[in-house]
């Protein structure tokens, strides 16, 4: 069989995206409104607006660098990055970071600009001019070693660990045997699995930072629902048969295969190597994907339980549901129904279903989440209050 | 007979239930290996698909989740009663 391919966009950095967006990002939520009017006058921009920017210091650097990241992320064309001026995150950065790619990128300062209408008009003749470049760009046969998938799961049930994530683990592994690029995340949903996850660490220092990661989610746990913590972590008042975090995370974490750990990201920071990569970062699903298409994904595949019908603007997000009675409930959001093997579908057979949509979904064919158009706003992770 | 338990992983020794299985019920493992539950297995718990002597080890996923409390015959529901997950071992 020969290598696995798909059709991209090469990008002048070298990166493949599997979408061509034209996005338009405000480095503070002040700047939100300059950001929508300019994607509301042009049909095919996407404006990434958010509610951070300003009023945090220990997650600004970290915002700043998910900002950038986002811009240079494969899927997007072009990015034309909205300050206000006065904000703790800084524009003129993020969009020099961005402009490292080789990609178009424009700053504009609402401050310098002449205010919130005529930063609107101009970032509508920029986004404009882009759009139509971007939509002379055409599509090129690439490997899937080019591919960085982002794994995540929500609202998980007692068969997330039974039917979805064990079958897209067999999706994982077979994208990191082919060279490409897998990221894990979620770092309270490896509570317990320290050691597990360790031990498939590529080289002892990467099993020691996973350990510290893990730790670290355990503790914040404790520190942030205090008595309500149990809820979360303590074995034995888990309904649906699990005795143990230890047993609930493994069914997280198999979704992530069975191949060598190469590496430990922070949350929205580029992996620098292929392989399968850990990424620190929140177990809420919204921070999370925001984090995974900072470091780059191209794709997220999600697995659900309960029934998330949540995509993310610029990546697409492939929906695998655990059981069928979910699916028949929410076909018109879930792409692949892994609960058939409940039904005696062999595990094999499903991976390979949701294999075959994500090259669809890679050669461009729409996710059911992007059909939706459950795009949805960007939720930047934070940990601190606001001051 | 149609399967209603799933073994994830090829060296697990529990299975979980795809149904609630009553005590005495056959369990049927894929592969039609059929063999009685000795309790009722819940919906989505797991069952003990070998004899497990007290103190061993139960895999899921292929890793430990804990070591038997006290001998888990064949057909055991195996759940935080029985199962020791304190010193999963690694």
């Amino acid at each position: 069989m020969s290598a696995p391919t798909f059709h991209g966009y090469v990008r002048p950095d070298g990166t493949v995206g599997i979408r061509n967006h034209v996005v338009v990002i405000p480095t503070v939520a002040c700047a939100n409104g300059v950001a929508d009017s300019i994607a509301r006058a042009l049909p095919g921009v996407t404006a990434l607006v958010h509610g951070h920017g300003c009023g945090r210091a220990l997650e600004a650097g970290m915002h700043q660098a998910a900002l950038a990241g986002l811009g240079k992320n494969p899927n997007v064309a072009g990015a034309v990055v909205i300050g206000l001026g006065c904000e703790t995150v800084n524009a003129q950065l993020v969009a020099s970071e961005i402009g490292s790619t080789g990609k178009p990128v424009e700053c504009l300062m609402i401050q310098n600009e002449g205010g919130s209408r005529r930063t609107t008009d101009k970032g509508i003749a920029t986004a404009g001019r882009m759009l139509r470049d971007a939509s002379s760009m055409v599509r090129t046969e690439r490997p899937v070693s080019d591919i960085v998938l982002g794994l995540e799961c929500g609202g998980s049930d007692a068969f997330s660990g039974v039917t979805a994530n064990p079958a897209l683990g067999l999706v994982s592994d077979w994208l990191v045997d082919a060279g490409g690029t897998v990221v894990l995340t979620e770092s309270t949903e490896m509570i317990g699995t320290a050691h597990i996850l360790s031990r498939r660490a590529a080289t002892p220092d990467i099993g020691e930072r996973i350990t510290r990661i893990v730790d670290e989610a355990e503790k914040r746990t404790r520190d942030i629902l205090g008595p309500l913590a149990s809820l979360v972590i303590a074995p034995g008042n888990m309904d649906g048969g699990m005795s143990s975090i230890q047993e609930k995370s493994l069914g997280c974490i198999c979704k992530a295969g069975s191949r060598r750990i190469r590496g430990v990201v922070d949350y929205g920071q580029r992996p620098a190597a292929k392989g399968l990569m850990i990424m620190d970062g929140p177990g809420y699903d919204m921070e999370s994907m925001a984090g995974l298409a900072a470091a780059g994904c191209q794709l997220m595949i999600f697995t659900t339980g309960r029934g998330n019908p949540a995509g993310f603007p610029v990546v697409p997000v492939l929906k695998v549901c655990s059981t069928s009675r979910v699916y028949r409930a929410m076909e018109d959001d879930m792409d692949v129904n892994a609960g058939e093997v409940l039904e005696g579908r062999a595990l094999e057979d499903v991976a390979g279903e949701i294999r075959t949509c994500a090259v669809g979904i890679m050669n461009g064919r729409p996710a059911k989440a992007e059909v939706n158009g459950q795009g949805g706003i960007l939720c930047l992770y934070a940990f601190t209050p606001a001051f | 007979m149609k399967p209603n338990v799933i073994v994830i992983h090829a060296q697990d020794n529990v299975a979980i239930a795809l149904e609630d299985i009553p005590e005495g019920g056959d369990v049927v493992m894929p592969g039609k290996r059929v063999f009685p539950a000795r309790e009722k297995i819940p919906y989505s718990h797991k069952v003990a698909c070998e004899d497990i002597p007290a103190g061993g080890v139960v895999r899921k996923y292929g890793e430990p989740i804990g070591r038997a409390s006290a001998l888990l015959p064949k057909g055991s529901w195996v759940h935080i009663h029985n199962l020791d997950t304190e010193e999963a071992g690694s």
